[in-house]
C-alpha cells in the first residue's frame, strides 16, 4: 500500500531519524510513505486568530499539493499534523477562508482530503495485532512511557482520534511490540513547545514535571511523536538535574525509532547516536541492538 | 486593585477588538477556574489565565497587555478542552499578543539568541517562536 507523505521541515533534517525510522518501520509493515513532491513548511503553529488568512496560507498550500497527490495524507510528526488537519477543517467548514485562500493560491481546493497520524494508520490500517507478529525483537522487559504530548489530543472535536484525556494508542502499540507501557498522569501534559526560545528555564521545568511522572510510574525509557516535545524532554535534562535533587536522565525515542528497533531492522540510519541522554547503553543492555 | 466601571470602560475599543480577533465571546466565561488548574505553565505566570480573562471582561485590556502571562501561554490547548462553556483562551491569549505585538513592537530579537542555541533547536520552535513572539 502506498500513501502520499508529508515529512515536514524538522523531520527533513533535525529529526532525520524520525523521519528514516519512520520511513523504514512503515516499508517492513508494507506500507510505502511516498513523499509529496513538492511540499513547504506547515507554519509549526496553528494561528488562533479567525482573520489570520496569511500564516493559513502555508498549510494551505501543503494540502493542495496533497490532494493532487491522493485522496489522503500521512504525517508522522505530531506538530504538522495538528496545523494540517486544523487548516484543512478550516478549508472545508469555513466558506469565506475557502474562498479567500484559494483566491489568494490559486486553486480549487474543498478540503477533503483525509489527514491522518502515522500512529493513527499504524492502529486503523496496519492493525496492532499485525504489528505485534511482525515483531522480531521483542522488547521484553522494557518500561515505557508513551508521551502523547498536545498536537494529537487537543482540540478533541477537531484532531483527537484517541481519548483526549486518557489516550492509549501509543500505550497500545508499545505493548504490541512486547515492552511494558507505563501508566502515568502527565502523557498529554505540555512541553513548553516553542517557549524554548524565549524561556528555557520554563521548558526545563515543565519537561521536568512530565519525566517525573513517568519515573515515578517505573518508566526507563520515553517515546515521544513531535521533534519539539523530543527536544525539550531530552535536552532540558541537564538543568533538571541541577535543580532537582535525586533526578536521574531518561532516554527519550521517538516512536517509531523504538518500533524499528523491535521489527529487527538495521538501526543505522535512526541517529540513535544524536540524543542528548544516550539510549544506547539501556538498548544494548536489552540485547536489543 | 480598585477598578471604576462604566458602559464605556466595558466595552472600550480594545475589548472589542480582542472579541473581533479570537472570534470568542468573553462574558461566556463565569469564572469557574478550570483553566487555571490544568494550565501547565501556571507556576510560571504572574497573573492566572482566568484572571487575564477576568480583567478583559472588565475592560482592562491594558492590565493584562502588560501580563509576562500571554508570553508564557504555549497555546497547548488544555484550557480551551476542559472549559465548561466552550471558550478558547488560547485565542484570547493569541488575540493580547497580536494587539500587544502591534502596539509595543517584537517581543522576542532574533539577535538576542545565543548562535550556539540557534545551531541547536529544531526548526519548529524558531518558526513557533517567531510566530508568536514578532510582528
Amino acid at each position: 500500500m502506498e500513501i502520499p507523505y508529508y515529512p515536514g521541515c524538522t523531520l527533513n533534517t533535525k529529526a532525520k531519524g524520525f523521519d528514516n525510522s519512520a520511513r523504514a518501520s512503515a516499508r517492513e509493515l508494507g506500507l510505502e510513505l511516498v513523499e509529496l513532491e513538492e511540499w513547504n513548511c506547515c507554519g509549526a503553529t496553528f494561528p488562533l486568530l479567525v482573520d489570520n488568512m496569511l500564516d493559513l496560507a502555508g498549510p494551505a498550500q501543503v494540502l493542495i499539493s496533497a490532494r493532487q497527490a491522493g485522496q489522503r495524507l500521512a504525517v508522522a510528526c505530531s506538530t504538522c499534523y495538528n496545523v494540517l488537519k486544523r487548516t484543512n477543517r478550516v478549508i472545508r467548514e469555513d466558506e469565506d477562508s475557502r474562498e479567500k485562500l484559494n483566491f489568494f493560491l490559486d486553486a480549487d481546493y474543498g478540503g477533503d482530503l483525509e489527514v491522518l497520524d502515522l500512529l493513527q494508520i499504524l492502529r486503523d490500517e496496519i492493525g496492532f495485532d499485525n504489528v505485534k507478529e511482525a515483531v522480531k525483537k521483542p522488547l521484553s522487559g522494557l518500561k515505557v512511557a508513551a508521551y502523547y504530548g498536545c498536537m494529537v489530543l487537543r482540540p478533541p472535536a477537531e484532531v483527537a482520534y484517541d481519548d483526549p484525556e486518557n489516550p492509549h494508542a501509543l500505550d497500545d502499540l508499545i505493548t504490541a511490540l512486547g515492552a511494558e507501557a507505563v501508566d502515568y498522569s502527565h502523557q498529554g501534559e505540555c512541553c513548553g513547545a516553542y517557549l524554548a526560545v524565549k524561556s528555557a528555564e520554563v521548558t526545563a521545568e515543565m519537561s521536568f514535571t512530565i519525566l517525573a511522572s513517568a519515573q515515578r510510574s517505573g518508566a526507563e525509557l520515553v517515546v515521544a511523536n513531535c521533534p519539539l516535545c523530543q527536544f525539550n524532554l531530552d535536552r532540558m535534562q541537564k538543568t533538571m538535574g541541577s535543580r532537582h535533587t535525586g533526578f536521574q536522565p531518561i532516554p527519550v525515542l521517538y516512536f517509531t525509532q523504538l518500533l524499528g528497533i523491535a521489527l529487527g531492522l538495521d538501526s543505522e540510519g535512526f541517529e540513535l547516536d544524536r540524543h542528548y541522554v544516550d539510549p544506547r547503553s539501556l538498548l544494548e543492555g536489552a540485547n536489543l541492538i | 486593585m480598585r477598578i471604576r466601571l462604566s458602559a464605556e470602560v466595558l466595552r472600550n475599543d480594545l475589548v472589542r477588538r480582542v472579541e473581533e480577533i479570537s472570534g470568542q465571546d468573553l462574558l461566556a466565561c463565569y469564572q469557574c477556574g478550570e483553566c487555571s488548574a490544568g494550565c501547565p505553565v501556571a507556576f510560571a505566570m504572574d497573573m492566572l489565565p482566568s484572571q487575564v480573562i477576568r480583567l478583559v471582561q472588565l475592560g482592562q485590556v491594558e492590565e493584562a497587555l502588560e501580563s509576562e502571562t500571554i508570553w508564557l501561554c504555549a497555546a497547548c490547548q488544555t484550557c480551551y478542552a476542559r472549559c465548561p462553556k466552550g471558550v478558547d483562551l488560547s485565542r484570547i491569549m493569541e488575540a493580547l499578543r497580536e494587539i500587544a505585538l502591534q502596539r509595543d513592537g517584537d517581543y522576542l530579537d532574533i539577535r538576542a539568541i545565543h548562535p550556539e542555541e540557534l545551531a541547536e533547536f529544531p526548526q519548529q520552535a524558531f518558526i513557533g517562536g517567531f510566530r508568536k513572539y514578532t510582528w
